[in-house]
């Protein structure tokens, strides 16, 4: 349980998706005008993380680790492939089923859910949850079930949703101010992402 | 030959070299230019891997295009570049072995890379096979400039190092020169980034946002 509540913590701050890792960056820049849409987007990419993750998971122990599925054969080369079809398929399952049964939440994400398919967030994810299998239980970065790679999903998208919320609301302010014109729009939002950045820095230190 | 260099496909090579590169112009593939620049040598094979793989899928595509329904196209593009970033990856692995762990999984993460996917569904769906490899090796090459000027001023003001060869003399450490670790870390990237933008908008005028 306490091994949990740290990798929950640490995928949140530490080890942030944007922050640390730079993932799902084009959306995140693209994306971040308003408060509002950027909710809609970070919701929508922690719900796919959070099903994707131990699809994913499972693929990785049962059928693609060596020996998993036929002895002394190891099908690890076809991750890349399986993990996209995955995402790509779960992206498409869940655009299905939000629509048929909560209209409403489909309508307020709009678009955003089929793009989730190529954001870098989901599909850096899952690589990273490949490293981390093989670490050392000790590792507090170690996943060592289902239920850890659920956590590690849910603690990377409320990371993600954090990072996209607190640059939205300060490209919301920075719309009144005086920024010179070589700068404006892409420049100063690099910027401001990496002041954001050396700020998460500060958590690095946590020890958890 | 004299058709296969036209003055168009020049165009369609070139200009993401400069006025329409695929990171500063029109903010594709930022993930992975950012994260592998701490050093110049895993930014140098990131963005030849990056130019081999747009170039190919976007050959692959632009065959299929008249043959590929629409509706399932993302998934065949998916799968195209999907099977490709393997290739390369395993390549990487047999021949590259030091590089690819420091890549680790950004290799991966070429197949989310926005880069490809913009230029398979703008340019490789719409063209010929050969207009599209040029264009898949002119946006390859606009990103792996990006990459290997990112690189080198974090590797030379990070480590004093180019391409792990020492630049900086070891009279300026003796005179209390010390190298600046903060270059290494990941939000200097951003930083860095942000000032090339800056210099490439105050030189040209017409890329500047309102």
């Amino acid at each position: 349980m306490e091994n949990l509540l740290s990798l929950f913590i640490r995928s949140i701050f530490v080890d942030n998706m944007i922050f640390a890792f730079f993932l799902g960056m084009c959306s995140y820049l693209a994306v971040s005008k308003n408060v509002k849409t950027a909710v809609g987007l970070g919701i929508a990419v922690t719900f796919v993380l959070v099903v994707t993750l131990p699809v994913n998971y499972l693929l990785q122990t049962k059928v693609l680790a060596a020996d998993a599925l036929i002895p002394g054969v190891d099908l690890s080369f076809l991750s890349f492939i399986l993990f996209i079809a995955v995402i790509a398929g779960i992206v498409q399952l869940v655009e299905m089923v939000v629509e048929r049964f909560s209209p409403s939440l489909y309508a307020s994400l709009g678009i955003f859910l089929p793009l989730i398919a190529v954001n870098c967030a989901i599909m850096g994810a899952s690589l990273f949850m490949q490293q981390r299998i093989t670490m050392d239980a000790a590792n507090p970065q170690a996943i060592t079930g289902l239920g850890s790679a659920v956590v590690y999903a849910l603690g990377s998208g409320v990371g993600w949703l954090l990072a996209i919320v607190g640059l939205a609301a300060i490209r919301e302010k920075m719309a009144y101010s005086d920024v010179p014109a070589p700068l404006r729009g892409l420049g100063i939002t690099f910027i401001t992402v990496g002041l954001m950045a050396i700020a998460f820095m500060c958590f690095s230190g946590l020890k958890l | 030959m004299s058709q296969l260099f036209s003055k168009k496909n020049k165009d369609v090579f070139s200009s993401p070299l400069s006025i329409n590169n695929p990171v500063t112009v029109q903010v594709l593939g930022i993930c992975s230019a950012l994260a592998v620049t701490s050093k110049l040598e895993p930014a140098i094979v990131m963005g030849l891997s990056v130019t081999v793989i747009t170039a190919f899928s976007n050959v692959v595509i632009s065959l299929l295009r008249k043959t590929i329904p629409n509706r399932i196209r993302i998934i065949v593009q998916l799968v195209v570049v999907a099977a490709l970033v393997t290739v390369v990856s395993e390549v990487l692995k047999a021949f590259a072995y030091d590089v690819s762990v420091q890549l680790s999984v950004y290799v991966g993460l070429i197949i989310t890379n926005c880069i490809l996917m913009g230029r398979l569904e703008a340019f490789a769906m719409a063209n010929g096979p050969w207009e599209s490899f040029l264009d898949g090796v002119g946006n390859g090459l606009g990103y792996a400039k990006i990459l290997v000027v990112v690189a080198v001023f974090r590797e030379l003001l990070g480590s004093g190092t180019l391409l792990n060869f020492r630049i900086i003399p070891q009279s300026f450490y003796d005179l209390g020169y010390i190298n600046n670790g903060m270059m290494l870390m990941p939000p200097m990237a951003l930083i860095i980034c942000a000032c090339i933008i800056w210099y490439e908008r105050s030189k040209n005028k017409e890329l500047q946002e309102k």
